[in-house]
């Protein structure tokens, strides 16, 4: 998706249903998530491009100079790829703790799973407002966490630390409001139910 | 304790008040929903009271909310009132009293340490905003629905924006566009314009890192907790129903007050 141009995107469905990762995240977030916030990012992406140079360009592209274009593709292709990965990487019946390459990448650079987890979900709670919290594969193969405001990603040239994103959770309050209202904490820590780690292990090891 | 005492005065007048309104000829059902409805108000008093109960002593004072949590229905529902009033601001609020101690902003007052945030920790300025902000919207807003702006500001909207209506379309777009969390302003600038603003957060047009700075006379508050119970992603709808709660009577004082320079109303 990141290197297929803007305007042939599609906005692919959701892989599993909407109630499929109850009780941890609601079936009514879910169908609001993806069919209003989700396809919202995905049409404005679409118009913001439309008879610009943009709608020929992959969003690795115009990710990497963000800063050049207007705030319509900044917001929106991150809307549209942040979401995108994080329905990835979730699934009914998930969770538990990565194998292979990728545990041993977070054992090396936290100390242990629990190290890690205890800082991404500081990343996550630490987010002030509307944002994203993510693991990511830096350029020298590292992994690192970091958070973003508002739709931005690490791939894009605004934010602090680069990196591929493989795992990212939304700190957004329509992320999980209607569950947990003000209680982000509690959803943050219930997010560890549902990650998909073959998937975001077989994204790392793509990367490296 | 003052602030219980005010609540249990306010419950007092509303029960009085609708004791007032029995008309003989009510038939039952009615009856029984006017008793229904005040033993909802009642409950809703009692979490008030409860609410505001746990809050500090403090120099800076937290506010009660001028109104009960069902008053704003329908267009802003009981249970978000709650939570916006009793989690949210109340959080906000603590964590500026934490964050304020042993801070050298302890004994300003808030609008003096808003002025000069960027000195300050990021605690401090999204705590402080926090804290401030909400009490500048719940002092926006009003049940006694349909007021207008009085003579002065109206004419001053008038030059200002072409219209009413024209403010308005501005306002909605400020709202509407600011990207993720944020506020709604309208201000009267530090040149003494009326300009209609936004920001990111809880950062708001006093303090010093924000682009355009002047004295807020009218705030909406456009984070998702605002809205999200009851109207989801659809934000354009609830600032739409924004309208029919704004209390343009306290809009006015605190535009007389900013063109007078007088000290800005704070909690
Ligand atoms: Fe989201
Ligand atoms: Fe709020």
């Amino acid at each position: 998706m990141l290197h297929e141009k803007i305007n042939n995107l599609n906005f692919e469905k959701l892989p599993y249903a909407y109630d499929a990762l109850e009780p941890y995240i609601d079936a009514q977030t879910m169908e609001l998530h993806y069919s209003k916030h989700h396809n919202g990012y995905f049409n404005k992406l679409q118009n913001a491009a439309k008879g610009t140079e943009v709608e020929n360009m992959t969003l690795n592209d115009v990710f990497k100079n963000i800063s050049k274009y207007p705030k319509g593709i900044r917001n929106n292709g991150g809307g549209h790829f942040n979401h995108n990965l994080f329905w990835s990487v979730m699934g009914p019946d998930k969770g538990g703790q990565p194998s292979g390459k990728l545990m041993e990448a977070i054992n090396k650079h936290f100390g242990s799973f629990d190290e890690f987890k205890e800082k991404f979900e500081k990343a996550a709670l630490g987010r002030f407002g509307s944002g994203w919290a993510w693991l990511i594969v830096k350029d020298d193969k590292s992994i690192a966490i970091t958070d973003t405001p508002n739709q931005d990603n690490p791939l894009m040239d605004v934010v602090d630390e680069n990196g591929m994103p493989i795992l990212g959770i939304d700190v957004w309050e329509h992320a999980y409001y209607l569950k947990y209202q003000n209680r982000r904490p509690e959803y943050v820590s219930a997010f560890w139910n549902v990650v998909n780690w073959e998937e975001v292990s077989r994204r790392y090891e793509e990367l490296i | 304790m003052r602030i219980v005492a005010n609540i249990i005065i306010a419950s007092l007048v509303a029960i009085g008040l609708n004791a007032c309104n029995q008309q003989p000829e009510n038939n039952k059902e009615k009856e029984s929903e006017a008793i229904t409805y005040e033993k909802d108000k009642q409950a809703s008093d009692q979490s008030m009271k409860s609410t505001t109960e746990d809050v500090p002593d403090s120099e800076y004072s937290f506010g009660t909310l001028p109104y009960q949590f069902d008053d704003l229905e329908p267009y802003i529902d009981h249970k978000t009132m709650r939570l916006h009033y009793g989690k949210h601001h109340k959080g906000y609020y603590k964590k500026f009293l934490n964050a304020i101690e042993n801070s050298d902003a302890q004994g300003r007052s808030i609008i003096e340490i808003l002025k000069n945030v960027s000195q300050y920790s990021n605690g401090l300025r999204n705590n402080g905003g926090g804290y401030y902000n909400h009490w500048l919207f719940w002092h926006s807003l009003t049940p006694e629905s349909g007021q207008k702006p009085g003579e002065l500001l109206s004419t001053a909207i008038d030059d200002a924006f072409g219209s009413f209506d024209a403010f308005k379309e501005t306002f909605n777009s400020a709202a509407a566009s600011q990207f993720g969390s944020g506020w709604a302003w309208l201000i009267l600038s530090d040149e003494g314009n009326l300009v209609v603003t936004s920001t990111p957060n809880q950062d708001n047009p006093v303090m010093d890192v924000s682009k355009i700075n002047g004295m807020p006379i009218l705030a909406l508050d456009v984070w998702e907790h605002a809205y999200y119970l009851k109207y989801n992603n659809k934000r354009t709808s609830y600032i739409e129903n924004f309208w029919k709660l704004v209390d343009w009577g306290k809009v006015d004082q605190r535009y007389k007050k900013a063109i007078n320079q007088q000290e800005i109303f704070t909690p």
